[in-house]
């Protein structure tokens, strides 16, 4: 399961192969397709994993994004022109989204990308749309995608990065829970960021790291670390893995009594996974979110996502990564709302000056990376007796204001 | 390094070596006795998980659940064996694979479709949550639990196939079915009931596993890869080779979670290559089995 990402090693050349392959498979001169663009519904590819582990987080990512469209579209369109959500299946494969992204740009000649849920797969659409001219507005973790050399004016980035997410949940715990920092990191892009994400916020507690222990992905037993977890005593142990890693290193961590000695953390703490797992053993870990629900009492955009989710399926709630999906489309839309033309370089320019309320408060994509500046949520997964409904799992402990200072700077990243 | 920790690290091997064990029983039975290699029973240990939940949301019992699922389950199994398996018994092992592995595939997908794709809270029985403090370490219940009943599984198994008069005609069945049905055995019964043993035990594990590692539709997946190596390790169709493999296995992976934890995964396969170049036909293997 998900052992693709094991070829991160040499990640980025393979990118860049599997990329200009499907390009090179595929070619049509650029504006014969801006010729046809700006008549016609707007049409947003959405490549995202419906099939494979991260299954469950995608399909909710399809249903929130048809909702975004929907809102678009029962309030008018741009002028009467409708938006329509064109969903592929990436198959969480790097060489499988580049291949569906350009169909996407050359045969239904999409006016804008939304999409994808793994580093690697992002990056891989992200080259295809650099090289064909379209935006792509990425829903995926990823520090590198900010970086000058994956960066275009054509890449925006909706997801939050590991270092904002990682940053967020390690200045909450460190000073709380203690210095003495144990780390289980999955073996690939994903972990390694996240892991920089909190040794970096580290730095100003001076944590003492302990013990560090890379595991393979996919792996379905994780009590043979746990010996070494114990001995090293740390007061906090910090798990850069995710999906169903996440589950059982939480559900066998509490069968072998870590959390009487320790506190849990997770860079993303998953609703998805929280709901599988049960109250017991998600009690009292931590980690961060771009989106809980109950941000309901307190924004009236998170509402509106949630009322228009609880109407059209079954009153469920959206999950986290489901809500992004929301936002990315809901972002674009503003921006043709804004721009008043499906036009590339309008868009672009109206993105970048776009202040827009998606789902959490407002959120703006800075200048140098395209990077939206929004807020991080640390969350403490709820114990049983405080649980009130179904969807009632995770009270938020502290936010991270959407502010230019938690993100690297550009010169940081490269950006002139 | 200490000492402890190192015999910490062996113990935990050990434990999760039964679990290996447990997965890979049904697996090396069916395959022992009928020679089918049977790729759908990572999907009847899933099975056996969610018929799990259904029971514990019904009686409320985790105790029912582990006598109702193997029952349930196996008589599935026993259905599958009498409509799609029994028509192509001497056509050639390749058959009954191809076979089970489309089966496991459906199986998987009308999961997905009639129980979603999220995974379902399974929550460690009441009286076994908690671990014990062995000192320097806590060890959970649970996993305690599970070596005894593994123990307990290996030994009724034992006893049946070897000192029941029914054990007699599954194992001269296994070995010559011809001469046992002109002794007047009605054989094809014989295959049907061992197909249900096998079936009902992978269910057994997946209900016994699933406080360990959660249920969800892809749970199984994994589960054929490690039932496999411990097959092949132990050598195809011996369960005292199981036995000694899965524990095998549980201490390879433990010792390298230790000393290089990059390559636990990876260091099953390793011992599986390191055997099968010293003993092709694994450790118990028989002659003429796959050659």
């Amino acid at each position: 399961m998900g052992s693709r990402d094991i070829l991160a090693v040499s990640r980025r050349s393979l990118l860049k192969g599997a990329a200009l392959g499907a390009v090179g498979a595929i070619a049509a001169p650029a504006y014969l397709r801006n010729a046809f663009a700006q008549t016609g519904p707007i049409k947003i590819g959405f490549p995202v994993p419906i099939s494979g582990p991260y299954s469950t987080e995608a399909q909710d990512q399809v249903r929130c994004a048809e909702l975004a469209v929907a809102m678009f579209n029962d309030a008018g369109g741009l002028n009467g022109r409708k938006a329509e959500l064109l969903v592929r299946d990436d198959k969480l494969n790097p060489g499988e989204a580049a291949t569906r992204a350009l169909e996407l740009i050359e045969n239904d000649k999409v006016n804008f990308l939304c999409g994808s849920l793994s580093a690697s797969v992002q990056l891989s659409v992200n080259q295809v749309a650099k090289q064909r001219g379209v935006i792509y507005n990425s829903i995926s973790q990823s520090d590198s995608i900010n970086e000058k050399a994956d960066f275009s004016k054509y890449t925006f980035h909706e997801g939050l990065n590991p270092h904002m997410t990682a940053g967020a949940v390690g200045r909450y715990v460190f000073p709380k829970f203690g210095k003495r920092v144990a780390f289980l990191i999955a073996d690939y892009a994903y972990g390694h960021e996240m892991a920089r994400g909190f040794r970096n916020a580290g730095k100003a507690f001076g944590i003492e790291e302990v013990l560090e222990i890379k595991h393979p992905l996919g792996q379905t037993d994780f009590s043979t670390f746990f010996p070494r977890i114990q001995a090293a005593r740390p007061n906090v142990l910090i798990v850069c893995n995710f999906g169903r890693d996440q589950l059982n290193t939480v559900k066998q961590a509490t069968d072998f009594g870590l959390k009487q000695q320790m506190k849990i953390a997770f860079p993303v703490l998953l609703f998805s996974q929280r709901l599988a797992g049960g109250p017991g053993p998600f009690e009292g870990v931590f980690g961060g979110a771009n989106y809980y629900w109950g941000l309901e009492e307190k924004f009236p955009s998170a509402k509106r996502l949630n009322d228009a989710y609880r109407a059209k399926f079954n009153n469920a709630v959206p999950t986290d990564y489901g809500a992004l999906g929301f936002a990315g489309v809901y972002a674009l839309l503003e921006g043709v709302k804004k721009a008043g033309t499906t036009d590339t370089d309008a868009m672009i320019a109206a993105l970048e000056a776009l202040k827009y309320d998606a789902y959490k408060g407002e959120e703006y994509f800075r200048t140098c990376d395209h990077q939206a500046v929004q807020s991080v949520l640390v969350l403490e997964s709820k114990p049983q007796a405080q649980v009130k409904s179904q969807y009632d799992v995770f009270s938020i402990v502290d936010t991270q204001p959407a502010e230019d200072k938690f993100l690297r700077s550009c010169s940081e990243l490269g950006h002139g | 390094m200490t000492f402890d920790l190192i015999l910490l690290q062996a113990f935990t091997g050990v434990a999760l070596g039964t679990i290996f064990v447990l997965v890979a029983l049904g697996l090396s039975l069916i395959f022992g006795l009928l020679t089918i290699v049977n790729f759908a029973h990572s999907q009847f240990f899933m099975l056996g998980a969610y018929v799990g939940v259904v029971v514990l949301a019904v009686t409320g019992s985790f105790w029912a659940a582990l006598v109702l699922v193997p029952l349930v389950v196996g008589a599935l199994g026993m259905v599958c064996e009498r409509v799609l398996i029994r028509p192509l018994y001497g056509r050639g092992i390749d058959y009954p694979l191809l076979l089970t592995f489309g089966l496991g595939l459906i199986i998987l997908e009308l999961v997905r479709i009639f129980a979603g794709t999220e995974g379902i809270p399974f929550n460690t029985p009441e009286a076994l949550t908690g671990a014990v403090d062995l000192g320097v370490f806590f060890f959970p219940k649970y996993r305690l639990f599970l070596i005894g009943v593994t123990a307990a599984i290996l030994v009724a198994l034992w006893f049946f196939l070897e000192k029941t008069p029914y054990g007699l005609i599954i194992r001269a069945g296994a070995r010559d079915p011809e001469i046992v049905q002109v002794l007047g055995v009605d054989v094809s019964r014989v295959w049907l009931i061992v197909f249900g043993i096998g079936t009902g035990l992978a269910a057994l594990a997946g209900v016994l596993a699933a406080p360990i590692r959660g249920v969800f539709p892809e749970m199984g997946v994994p589960v054929l890869v490690e039932a496999f190596v411990v097959t092949v390790v132990g050598g195809m169709g011996s369960l005292l080779g199981a036995v000694i493999a899965g524990l095998a296995v549980g201490i390879t992976v433990s010792m390298t979670s230790l000393f290089y934890p990059e390559m636990t995964t990876l260091s099953m396969f390793l011992l599986m290559a390191v055997v099968l170049v010293f003993r092709p036909r694994g450790l118990f293997g028989r002659a003429g089995v796959l050659d």
